[in-house]
């Protein structure tokens, strides 16, 4: 998979993070990698009313390693190409039926965990680049749990018609999966970031 | 302007995507069972129109059905019988509506409108031409990155492992690296700099 570096341009042996091409390059390959995780990665579990997913692991990651923007921004490529139609949500799903089913408010509370995710690991990278598993994991739970649920009950209750304690109520099935779910990205974040430090450095905000 | 197999394929995706908006709107002030049973005709009326096999449309809604009769069971022994009713029904219309617009408009067609709509986005910060490119990456990533997970599974099988980790890693940076990789090759075709 390394690639070799054969090109003439004259910052052929790292993309600057922050040009237009590499920002397009990274939010766009992510959109694609969160599509590929939910293939990937599909849990059916009989009797709950979305199917746990590999998707939501990829969300966090988006927000973890692209950053707050870059990463809210992948997500909502990812629904762009649902939207049009493409099966990119987990178990094949896709259209624009996706955006107003009960569970449309967990794909847009995903823009806003991706982008909670990334601004709370944003400050905890430091100058040097290292990143640590606690401060990670802390980010991912309040992102990619606590900001999730907070758009996604409300939607879930107005879609449904339920009020929103037994909206939340019904969401506590998920509440086990999430929260394993958050400890692995933290997990995958780290070892990433030390498989291919320049994660960090090509990290933007 | 674009040839299709019925008055409602013809129809701009814009004209389409506005009704699909106009209509989920205007369905949550429909609270009668006669009023919901009407715009679950009216959305039949157009898969007809449309020339859907019943087959195809029953497609569309199977993704909710488990989804729409765990509701309403549950929702009878609160609110009641007719009630529950509605609350189900209008799931099934809006997906339905929702998958009628999806099979009658072609994915370029909603792509180029979804382009269209950003443009009074550039305000904002929003560049029509690069979320145009955003996405035709995207596209492109999926077979490239499906292609790697695939191996990294197969691997995976083969040391008889099943780690969520093992597999997200190098997954991720293989995404990583072609996201460099793109990123040089736009640079070197001076795209998007």
């Amino acid at each position: 998979m390394t690639e070799s570096v054969t090109s003439t341009a004259p910052a052929s042996t790292a993309p600057a993070p922050t040009r237009p091409a590499a920002v397009a390059a990274q939010v766009g390959t992510f959109a694609a990698l969160i599509a590929v995780f939910g293939v990937a990665g599909t849990i059916p579990v009989p009797g709950l009313l979305v199917p746990v997913t590999l998707q939501t692991l990829a969300v966090m990651l988006a927000g973890a390693l692209l950053g707050p923007r870059r990463g809210a921004a992948a997500v909502l490529t990812l629904l762009a190409l649902a939207a049009v139609g493409l099966p990119v949500l987990s178990g094949g799903r896709g259209g624009l039926g996706v955006f107003v089913s009960p569970s449309a408010g967990y794909l847009l509370g995903w823009v806003v965990a991706a982008f909670v995710v990334g601004l709370l690991v944003d400050r905890s990278v430091g100058r040097r680049g290292r990143l640590a598993f606690w401060p990670v994991l802390v980010a991912c739970l309040v992102g990619g749990i606590g900001a999730l649920y907070a758009v996604a009950i409300p939607i879930l209750a107005l879609v449904t018609g339920m009020d929103l304690a037994a909206a939340a109520l019904a969401n506590i099935v998920y509440l086990p999966g999430d929260a394993l779910k958050a400890v692995l990205a933290a997990s995958v974040t780290v070892g990433v970031a030390r498989a291919y430090p320049a994660v960090l450095t090509h990290r933007g905000f | 302007m674009t040839r299709g197999p019925s008055a409602l394929h013809r129809l701009p995706a814009g004209a389409k995507l506005a009704a699909l908006a106009a209509g989920s709107l205007g369905l949550i002030l429909v609270d009668s069972l006669p009023g919901v049973l009407a715009a679950l005709g009216l959305v039949a009326a157009g898969y007809a129109a449309a020339r859907i096999s019943p087959r195809l449309a029953w497609e569309q809604v199977r993704p909710v059905a488990l989804l729409v009769a765990i509701l309403f069971g549950a929702q009878i022994w609160m609110i009641g019988l007719e009630p529950a009713a509605v609350v189900a029904l209008r799931v099934v219309v809006l997906v339905a509506l929702a998958g009628l617009v999806t099979l009658t408009t072609r994915a370029g067609d909603l792509l180029a409108t979804i382009e269209r709509a950003a443009h009074p986005l550039r305000g904002v910060g929003v560049d029509p031409a690069r979320m145009a490119l955003v996405l035709s990456l995207a596209i492109r990533g999926i077979p490239v990155l499906a292609d790697v997970s695939r191996r990294v599974q197969d691997a995976q099988r083969a040391r008889g492992r099943r780690d969520v980790r093992a597999y997200a890693v190098p997954v991720v940076v293989g995404a990583l690296r072609r996201a460099d990789a793109v990123s040089e090759a736009l640079a070197a075709r001076g795209r998007a700099d």
